[in-house]
């Protein structure tokens, strides 16, 4: 849902980034607004999940040069926890595996770190149980997989609606999703899609990554870009994915070389 | 960090740390608390013990068993045994005394009994517990056991067993199940002086009897002392026994504790042993099956930070065929402390069809903390499994960012990941208030 006047969420611009000795992010530029949903698709290896872990601030990822602002605030600047804790949800590509703590007990100390950030007080286990039921209830999760340890000996498809889970918990106001539906069969990928769609609101994004348009028939995109070499090598709205699909990226690549000709 | 490293010892004057050594052993022989009258037929027991102490030594780490146990800083402090015993409030211990134990558990003082602290009417008629002048009276059979287990001629053990003055006896009839779990809480007091005591336990399970054990190494003072600990379990034919021991000594103590298992035919025991406190520490775990099909089962966990020390040395000594044991030791080791593992499991040819595991893992939480892990497997017998591993990791990086992706400071993701390695081991505790206070020292632990 465009809307001109909609507040920016997110703003990056001319990003940067190595790991190592190797630059990944190549000047990336991107903005999203309040109510918006974004796709970004790219081939394997240009960079994608590098962006959203430098979004969220993992530490293997060092920033060069170039601005991050969420909602005005300089986003690089904050701890991970701080970013998470203002609204900045990574759902993960490969989400770990932690025995040894309860998806339980990791739920509600994710979601008491939130609402200590916002002045309110913890939710004891009691009313913690209740609310967490109505999410599990939103993505069709047996009440089991609480008392699992945190995504250990989960299917790929179980840890990818557990990633969903905790979003729809922490309800944050940027939501990226990296590779959400993939290893996901078409019913899963119905119910991950609608319980994104349910946690969708005037005042909070998505951005979403993906190979696959078939994702964008649920969630359907405002905006599609084409990630390449560690750049946003161009933008359209939810048709370009049909022809990424139908098309592959080269010719996103010639006409990119042909503009930079011209 | 080194898993079965080369040994690299410091140059020690060989001749002259053996013979500072054994002056010093003879000091502390020589300052041993005397025997009670009542207690008089047990004289004998301490002088065979002393008469072998005499040829001792305390050891340097050129000896093989205390490679990386460095006790210098042990022999130069002048223990000495308590002199005037302090009166201790039932307040000063009450939140160490489990409630599923409130009335089936023994509290020594110093090593020594404390009838004012303990209570045991909950327990089944026919069930002993209470100390080594009630074992002496009511258990003909006691000198059978006393100081009879192998190993009982270790130094520190037999320097235990010189210096005898009390024990917690706990005796358990033919066929008796002890569903009470039972509960020796031995507490340290410090005086003006550096005060050594010697804590001993005595539990006989007979045949086809079952109990729970849980024996615990507290403190009430901060000042350095030094515990040196001796606890035989004799365990009958099909009986079982539940032993869970918990070492949270004073962070200037020095704590060396054995604990040694007889294990008959058929029997089952599983050791849980919990060690968190003290300078130095040292566990020697000795499990000798001497009959077919016994169980062992060992999990093991040290934590340790700032400058400690904690080193278990284990022993699983089959005999006989169709025996099993399962075990499994975490160290979490901080700041510059080092833990150190030694599992020895010996399978001679007799035991055939043994089945032995031997899980060492190990969590380093600085890079200055260090573990050395060795399993020494000693085995003739041709048709047995035995498997063993070892592994050394850090909390890594993507764990702690997607915990930290999700609220959590990098201190909480650091502790919650820690907790998470430990509570296994803590999940085997059978006794609930025991297992959630354990939980909660090491969920709050300073990383
Ligand atoms: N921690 C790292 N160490 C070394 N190289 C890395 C690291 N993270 C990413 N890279 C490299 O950076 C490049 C971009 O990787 P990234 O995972 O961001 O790609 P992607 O677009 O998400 O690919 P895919 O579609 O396969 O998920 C790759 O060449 C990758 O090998
Ligand atoms: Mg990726």
């Amino acid at each position: 849902m465009i809307n001109e006047n909609s507040e920016v969420i997110l703003s990056v611009k001319d990003l940067t980034a190595d790991v190592g000795d190797t630059q990944i992010l190549k000047g990336l530029n991107l903005e999203i607004k309040a109510g918006e949903i974004h796709a970004i698709m790219g081939p394997n290896g240009s960079g994608k999940s590098t962006f959203s872990k430098i979004l969220a601030g993992h530490p293997a990822y060092k920033v060069t040069a170039g601005e991050v602002t969420f909602r005005g605030q300089n986003l690089l600047e904050m701890e991970p926890d701080d970013r998470a804790k203002s609204g900045v949800f990574l759902a993960f590509q490969y989400p770990l595996e932690i025995p040894g703590v309860s998806n339980l007990d990791f739920l509600r100390v994710s979601y008491n770190a939130k609402r200590k950030q916002e002045g309110l007080e913890e939710l004891d286990s009691f009313d913690f149980d209740e609310l967490v039921r109505t999410k599990l209830d939103l993505l069709k999760m047996d009440a089991a997989f609480l008392s699992r340890s945190v995504n250990e000996g989960f299917s790929g498809g179980e840890k990818k609606r557990n990633e969903i889970l905790q979003m729809a918990l922490l309800e944050p106001k940027l939501g990226i999703l990296d590779e959400i539906d993939s290893g996901l069969d078409i019913d899963a990928l119905k119910i991950v899609a609608n319980g994104v769609n349910q946690l969708r609101k005037f005042d909070n994004a998505i951005l979403m990554i993906t190979h696959y348009q078939r994702l964008l028939d649920y969630i359907v995109p405002d905006f599609v870009h084409v990630m390449e070499g560690g750049r946003i090598l161009t933008t359209g709205g939810k048709e370009l994915a049909f022809e990424l699909e139908a098309r592959g990226y080269e010719w996103v690549r010639e006409e990119e070389a042909a503009e930079v000709a011209r | 960090m080194s898993i079965e490293s080369a040994p690299a010892h410091a140059i020690e004057p060989t001749l002259k740390a053996r013979v500072d050594r054994a002056a010093y052993l003879a000091g502390l022989l020589k300052s041993r608390p005397e025997l009670s009258a009542e207690l008089a037929e047990l004289q004998g027991v301490r002088d065979r013990a002393l008469a072998i102490a005499q040829e001792l030594a305390i050891p340097t780490t050129r000896d093989e068993e205390w490679r990386f146990t460095d006790l210098s800083s042990l022999v130069q402090i002048n223990f000495q045994p308590i002199h005037d015993q302090p009166t201790i409030s039932f307040a000063q211990i009450e939140s160490f005394i489990l409630p599923e134990a409130v009335n089936s558990r023994l509290v020594f003082v110093n090593g020594i009994y404390a009838p004012d602290l303990s209570a045991v009417d909950d327990l089944p008629e026919g069930v002993l517990v209470g100390n080594l002048s009630a074992g002496i009276q009511l258990i003909p059979s006691l000198q059978n056991y006393l100081a009879k287990q192998q190993g009982s001629e270790e130094v520190f053990t037999v320097l235990n067993t010189a210096s005898l003055i009390d024990a917690a006896i706990v005796h358990v009839p033919k066929n008796q199940e002890v569903e009470t779990p039972i509960q020796l809480l031995f507490v340290s007091t410090s005086g003006d002086t550096a005060t050594i005591s010697h804590p001993r336990c005595l539990v006989i399970a007979e045949s086809g009897s079952s109990l729970t054990l849980i024996e615990e190494y507290v403190t009430i003072a901060d000042g350095g002392y030094f515990t040196n600990a001796v606890t035989e379990i004799a365990i009958a034919e099909n009986a079982q026994v539940s032993h869970t021991r918990v070492q949270r000594e004073g962070e200037t103590a020095f704590h060396i504790g054995k604990t040694v298992v007889s294990q008959a035919r058929d029997s089952r025991y599983t050791c849980n042993a919990i060690s968190l406190g003290a300078k130095i520490s040292r566990h020697n775990l000795e499990v000798y099956q001497t009959g077919e099909q016994t169980q062992t089962t060992l999990n093991g966990l040290t934590m340790i930070n700032g400058e400690q020390v904690g080193d278990t040395h284990s022993k699983i000594a089959f005999t006989k065929p169709y025996g099993t044991s399962d075990q499994v030791q975490k160290c979490i080791v901080g700041d510059r402390a080092h833990a150190i593992f030694n599992g020895k499991v010996s399978v001679p040819q007799a035991a055939q069809l043994t089945n032995a595991a031997q899980l060492s893992r190990n969590l380093l939480l600085s890079p200055r903390a260090r573990v050395d892990t060795k399993p020494q497997l000693e085995i003739t017998a041709d048709n047995v499994k035995c498997a063993h591993g070892a592994t050394v990791s850090q909390l890594e990086d993507d764990e702690v960012f997607y915990l930290q992706s999700r609220g959590l400071n990098q201190e909480e993701a650091r502790k919650l990941l820690t907790y998470a390695f430990a509570i296994e081991i803590i999940n085997h505790i059978p006794v609930a208030s025991l297992k959630a206070n354990l939980t909660t020292t090491i969920r709050t632990q300073q990383l």
